[in-house]
């Protein structure tokens, strides 16, 4: 097809769109004169060395991973199944279950977490970083169950029925056939699951407790006035999701094409 | 091949789960917008309209929505100039780069919302990034005031964050065109807009329709970044919410707005996905 110059330097000036912010973000980290100011100056390493022996930071960081690694486990322990169900069973409410599920994705955070927050309330349950898990884990059940669903339609049922008329019963054909076979798909979703959670902050806006996760102790600084020293931990949090998300991309390319990457996306941000 | 115990442990489980954590939080909002308050800020459990009728006889309520729904509005708008013409880029002329082009879209989709809106904070304040460059290089003597905390800050924001999210769906829809469509238009003497206009816009259709529901829907409801950079001018219909849950203490009449919302949220969607259907070609 022809190419467009034109078209070319439009695209150049989105991407300078989308990254410029995140790039002055980045270089502002090492500026010794605060925030902002045209052009920085001083570089220095001082809001890093701030940043590191800053107790409250680090304990929501703990927080933080904490309630990604259990909303992994919850994400998945009810994902797995739940993938499984919208495969191969047939139940009534199917359609309702498979658009509620999706539902906290779609929705702005507002609406689930203050739904989420009236249940508690009329139940008792005081706000910690359990109720948090417990919202993270079950909205992004979503995920879970779109990498998943994704993943079963790609491999043989006939394996699952070769392991049946062998003798195997369902625990062990599910352990040892339809696990395996579902590896990459699971260890996509673990890493999508964390690296989403990590960030969330719409949602446990409304549920948090004492203690902060990480972006919920950022907004609170953030609204006390900002330094450079936010823009550090936001370096750091910007390295480690790009990690995450390059790693889940080589992950899905060692298995699928890029359309099939793209409709999984899709899938796992949509109705 | 599957017994019925089987189906019934890997059923019961998610979706008892989903029902008691999902299904019923919101059924419990649909009732919390009918109950109420007394004087000593206790929660009423009987049931009257008065949270809806109060909604529709303030004047604050409605305005807030419409300014709301104009913001989203625009940021959608804005979404889809920026999202198509990259994802057309993307898809039909990046050649050889077009694999970590499509990288480099995505991994913003994944970054951090806060440290999105906090990056925008630093460049558009009045000791920001803009400002001071602008005075730098002398095009302006003193700090535009404008650029943050008003409703141009959170519109673009919302852009920037909700860019890639329509971007998606368009680069899907793109990709699925069979490339000899347009060679045939080509061969039988299309221009390129000819065949822009008449082969590949209508089949992108479904994809522009689904990116703009997710950018409408998801700033429609957004009350971060009108918090952060909107100012008293940029406050949107959830800041009222959140503020009906803190401090003005009135959950049941925020309920009544949050399912105003939900609904409004989900018959958009319901509707997109009436209209994508219509217009796809498979």
């Amino acid at each position: 097809m022809k190419q467009s110059r034109p078209l070319a330097w439009y695209a150049a000036l989105v991407f300078a769109f989308l990254y410029l912010p995140i790039i002055i973000l980045i270089v502002y980290s090492f500026n010794g004169q605060g925030v902002g100011g045209f052009p920085p100056r001083d570089l220095t390493l001082k809001w890093y060395r701030l940043l590191f022996s800053d107790g409250a930071i680090w304990d929501s960081v703990w927080n933080s991973l904490l309630v990604a690694a259990a909303a992994v486990a919850i994400a998945l322990l009810f994902g797995i199944p739940a993938a499984l169900a919208l495969d191969r069973a047939e139940f009534p409410g199917k359609t309702l279950f498979r658009r509620i599920v999706l539902l906290p994705l779609i929705l702005p955070g507002i609406i689930t977490g203050l739904s989420l927050l009236m249940l508690f309330r009329e139940a008792g349950v005081n706000l910690s970083l359990i109720t948090i898990i417990l919202v993270h884990g079950t909205a992004l059940i979503s995920v879970a169950t779109t990498e998943i669903f994704a993943g079963l339609q790609k491999f043989e049922r006939a394996q699952e029925e070769a392991s049946l008329d062998l003798g195997a019963n369902y625990w062990q054909t599910f352990r040892r056939v339809t696990l395996p076979n579902l590896r990459l798909s699971i260890i996509g979703a673990a890493l999508l699951i964390f690296t989403l959670s990590m960030d969330e902050i719409a949602v446990s806006f409304f549920l948090i407790g004492r203690a902060n996760t990480l972006p919920l102790e950022i907004w609170g600084r953030l609204r006390r006035g900002i330094t450079p020293e936010i823009n550090a931990i936001s370096t750091i949090i910007f390295v480690f999701s790009l990690c995450a998300i390059v790693a889940w991309y080589r992950l899905r390319m060692r298995s699928e094409s890029g359309q099939e990457i793209t409709d999984e996306l899709l899938r796992s941000a949509k109705l | 091949m599957f017994s019925r115990t089987y189906r019934a442990v890997i059923t019961l489980p998610p979706v008892t789960w989903v029902a008691m954590f999902l299904l019923v939080p919101y059924i419990l909002m649909f009732c919390y917008s009918f109950w109420s308050v007394s004087s000593l800020q206790v929660i009423v459990h009987s049931c009257s309209l008065a949270n809806y009728r109060e909604l529709l006889s303030k004047s604050v309520y409605l305005q807030t929505l419409f300014r709301s729904m104009w913001i989203a509005a625009r940021v959608t708008l804005f979404s889809l100039l920026l999202g198509y013409p990259l994802a057309y880029y993307v898809s039909f002329q990046s050649g050889k780069r077009k694999d970590l082009l499509y990288q480099l879209v995505i991994i913003p989709l994944w970054v951090s919302y806060l440290v999105r809106a906090y990056a925008w904070k630093t460049v558009l304040g009045s000791d920001g990034v803009l400002n001071t460059l602008l005075q730098y290089i002398h095009v302006s003597q003193h700090p535009l005031g404008f650029l943050l905390y008003s409703p141009f800050a959170v519109v673009l924001t919302l852009t920037h964050i909700y860019t890639p999210f329509t971007f998606l769906p368009i680069y899907a829809s793109l990709e699925r065109i069979p490339r000899n469509l347009i060679e045939a238009s080509h061969d039988l003497g299309a221009s390129s807009w000819q065949t822009f206009r008449t082969v590949i816009l209508p089949l992108s259709v479904p994809g522009v329709l689904a990116g703009a529901t997710f950018a409408f829907v998801l700033s429609l409801g957004d009350f971060l970044a009108p918090l952060l950079l909107g100012g008293p001018s940029g406050i949107m219909i959830s800041n009222i919410v959140v503020s009906l849950f803190g401090a003005a203490y009135n959950w049941p009449l925020g309920a009544a707005i949050s399912f105003c919302m939900l609904a409004i949220v989900v018959g958009l969607l319901f509707f997109s996905e009436r209209l994508e259907k219509k217009w796809s070609f498979r």
